[in-house]
């Protein structure tokens, strides 16, 4: 959901064009260098305060967000569904308003069910960041995900990481798609930067009802089907050797339980990225996985550790591009290029004031002349 | 005031269609010709430009009586029913507690005194609705119940429901089912396709409807009872009554104004004001259910008002209850639909638009005529407008434009996912038993 001028959300990857990525990506940029010194701190959101809303665990995401607000001096809230009035009856729009009320400019949504951050953005004037909903979207996710391919290419190739830099990659994404939030945001915007995404999965992980590849009726054999419109195959093997990124989900417990699968080992045989399959892959082929990973199952151990795998790579970007993403919805001028932050003196932010006060800017670079505003 | 007359409007009827008069006195229609004039102590109700039909039966509707007074009950109910058009509903069972036995069936009796439009009660066919043994039938025939349903859910075991139309064709009454396989609906929220797997939200499929449809008409066909498939949703349901009824089998069914009217497409915004069951499928779906009620294989366009309170709507997709408000916009909705050609929804359209003539016929037939001899009502409601018939009648002007306010509306809930929307047709008078419940838009009572 967009309005003119800018983003007011992000609620799906949808909601952002390549620039909007693209800027994203250079303020993580600057954000990964403010983060890399003694006092990893800019007063960019002085003064905004940030709730985190979790009605599902998740206490590495929550954090990430919580640091990252903190990191750019915005006052933080969070709000957990074990510790709330829900239990009490407190319906989600009382909390949503009443958050509202107590002056919260941006909200972070975690909910079980899809949907919610829509529902939620209807109640409130603050800003709505979608932090996963139910087996829907999880745009940050996705853009942390960007980022770190985005790294790796650059140094790969030594391109600036502007534009589509995804363009030519081809990506396979494997394991459970059906209850993936992940698998939809990130193909999402893989596929936004050029990439060509592929989703391996067995059949009953993938997204219901069979989607069959245009003109062709039933599965007709392991190519005949996609998945929102893109390919998608049930044989690994067939497609390992060809692709230069293999991003694994995690098969979770649960599903045995529904009868997705006959076995976890009979996934891990098929499905599974063992050693063996690693050697069968690019040299320059590289993995990834959203965390947290379950050895021994869709990743052997020996691969998880190995050069090729950027999981931890993931996990340390994650706190840079939510800054990127909380500066990019709530930070002075927001709805302007960076540069512009620093002649502004009328913005809610009042970076000016800032300036005249403490000596310093709203910009993130020109704090590292400054060194240490807090 | 016993004496009443429209005058100024065209009667639409089982007979056709004429410009006259229609003067109601002491209940009954007194006399139907052009040119009758008004002499005396007479309620003239100005019909111009209207059509006269006879009063709606809704075959299909919530009331939330007893149980949940505060979001429905039978008068709060029955008043947005004559806003609708409507003189006469037949309340679903589902009620807490339900409609099992003869005590509750005479406590809607009572309630429904004073009301302001006639009101029957389907009988629950299991007992508490659990879905394991029959309900008091006989008892509740006794009473005066012609139709047996679960509704909200269907009859998941067939041997059991096998048992059910054999003791309900015993009883000459209908067994109504809500076709929908619990364990092939896997508990979906909206229908399984193309949007539900863009949104992430479990869907389920038109699978889990048909394969009970198809259980259900080979049912009929064992044990020769007159069955009744509620709110049918997809294609192919449409299709095995088709063929049923060309074989004989004694099947009638009904779809919602909301199926031919809306599709899944609805829920993109995640509002849950359009989840229901069965859910809105796709406009090919609402196309075939549109085709089955011009060729007469729809017998019905029922309702199913189902009121929630706001804070059930409010809560996350998959948390919310089921259902949407219906009364009001019922006429209007299938009237729009008939004569635009095009659902409500952007994707649903495509249909030859008829002419108003033709529309009104269909609508006389689906939602006065064939509902009431489904219920069992035909000796007073769905009559021909003619002298000596119940005055029961329904003026309708279809020139009206009018934008759905659920804030106006007479039900005690606002869940209606026509809020905001244009509608062409608006019932101005609706008369029931030779009284004036709503009068120029308004309700009297």
């Amino acid at each position: 959901m967009s309005i003119p001028g800018g983003i007011r959300h992000l609620l799906s990857v949808g909601d952002l064009s390549v620039s909007d990525v693209e800027q994203v990506m250079r303020l993580a940029d600057s954000f990964a260098e403010v983060s890399s010194r003694p006092i990893p701190k800019v007063p960019a959101l002085r003064g905004k305060t940030v709730a985190t809303l979790f009605f599902e665990d998740s206490t590495r995401t929550r954090l990430s967000f919580e640091a990252a607000a903190k990191r750019l001096s915005a006052d933080t809230m969070s709000f957990t569904a074990s510790s709330s009035s829900l239990n009490k009856g407190e319906s989600l729009r009382d909390t949503v308003e009443t958050l509202t009320a107590m002056g919260v400019d941006a909200m972070v949504v975690r909910h079980a069910s899809a949907g919610v951050p829509w529902q939620v953005a209807r109640w409130t004037s603050a800003a709505i960041v979608n932090a996963g909903d139910g087996a829907h979207e999880h745009p940050t996710q996705a853009l942390v995900d960007c980022y770190t391919l985005r790294e790796t290419t650059m140094k790969q190739t030594g391109s600036d990481g502007g534009g589509c830099f995804l363009e030519g990659l081809r990506v396979a994404i494997v394991g459970d798609i059906r209850h993936s939030r992940v698998a939809r945001s990130v193909s999402a915007a893989f596929t936004k930067l050029g990439a060509q995404v592929l989703f391996v999965a067995p059949a009953t992980l993938l997204p219901r009802p069979l989607e069959c590849k245009a003109g062709q009726k039933g599965a007709a054999g392991a190519d005949g089907i996609s998945c929102w419109g893109m390919p998608a195959t049930w044989d690994l093997d067939d497609v390992l050797p060809e692709v230069d990124v293999v991003y694994l989900l995690r098969i979770q417990a649960e599903r045995m339980g529904s009868a997705c699968l006959p076995s976890l080992r009979e996934y891990t045989s098929r499905w599974g990225l063992t050693a063996e399959r690693a050697r069968r892959m690019k040299q320059r082929a590289l993995v990834m996985h959203p965390g947290p990973m379950v050895r021994g199952v869709e990743i052997a151990p020996e691969v998880a550790d190995s050069a090729r795998c950027l999981a931890t790579r993931q996990v340390a970007n994650g706190v840079v591009v939510r800054m990127a993403v909380l500066f990019f919805l709530l930070g002075a001028g927001s709805r302007e290029q960076p540069g512009a932050i620093a002649k502004e003196n009328g913005s809610s932010n009042q970076p000016g004031a800032i300036a005249k006060e403490n000596g310093s800017s709203n910009q993130p670079g020109a704090s590292a002349k400054e060194n240490g505003v807090d | 005031m016993t004496r009443v007359l429209v005058a100024g409007g065209t009667v639409v009827d089982n007979r056709g269609t004429r410009r006259a008069e229609v003067a109601l006195e002491k209940g009954r229609i007194a006399a139907v010709a052009p040119g009758l004039e008004a002499a005396g102590e007479v309620q003239v109700l100005d019909a111009s430009g209207c059509f006269v039909l006879p009063g709606l039966v809704d075959l299909h509707t919530h009331l939330r009586d007893p149980g949940l007074p505060e979001v429905e009950t039978v008068a709060s109910g029955s008043r947005s029913a004559a806003l609708g058009g409507f003189t006469a509903l037949v309340a679903m069972p589902n009620t807490d507690p339900p409609i099992d036995s003869a005590e509750v069936v005479r406590y809607v009796r009572e309630a429904s005194k004073g009301a302001a439009a006639e009101v029957h009660c389907a009988g629950a066919i299991t007992a508490g609705r659990a879905g394991e043994r029959l309900a008091a039938l006989g008892e509740m025939a006794r009473e005066g119940v012609r139709i047996f349903t679960d509704d909200g859910a269907g009859v998941q075991d067939a041997a059991l429901m096998r048992m059910a139309m054999e003791y309900a064709a015993m009883l000459g009454a209908v067994v109504a089912d809500h076709c929908e396989d619990r364990s092939l609906a896997g508990g979906g929220h909206m229908h399984e396709g193309r949007w539900s797997s863009l949104l992430g939200i479990p869907g389920q499929p038109s699978e889990a409807e048909t394969v009970m449809v198809f259980r259900d008409i080979s049912l009929a066909r064992l044990t020769g009872c007159r069955l009744h498939l509620l709110h049918l949703s997809a294609e192919a349901s449409v299709e095995l009554v088709r063929q049923a009824r060309a074989q004989g089998v004694p099947v009638t069914c009904e779809v919602t104004p909301h199926h031919l009217a809306l599709s899944d497409s609805e829920v993109a915004a995640f509002d849950p004001v359009f989840k229901v069951n069965p859910p809105l499928r796709t406009p090919t779906d609402a196309a075939a259910l549109l085709g089955g009620l011009l060729d007469g294989t729809v017998d019905a366009v029922a309702t199913d008002h189902a009121p929630h309170p706001a804070q059930g709507k409010e809560l996350p997709f998959d948390q919310a209850p089921f259902g949407m408000l219906g009364l009001e916009t019922a006429l209007a909705t299938v009237f729009t639909v008939l004569t635009t050609g095009r659902g409500l929804s952007e994707d649903v359209g495509g249909f030859d638009p008829l002419p108003v003539a033709e529309a009104m016929e269909v609508i006389v037939r689906a939602m006065s005529l064939r509902p009431a001899r489904i219920a069992g009502m035909d000796g007073r409601q769905g009559m021909a407008v003619e002298q000596g018939s119940p005055a029961n009648l329904c003026v309708f002007d279809p020139a009206a434009s009018w934008v759905v306010d659920p804030s106006r509306s007479a039900s005690r809930s606002s869940n209606a996912p026509l809020a905001g929307r244009k509608l062409t047709g608006l019932v101005r008078h609706t008369l029931l038993k030779g009284q004036a419940v709503v009068v120029d838009g308004e309700l009297q009572w």
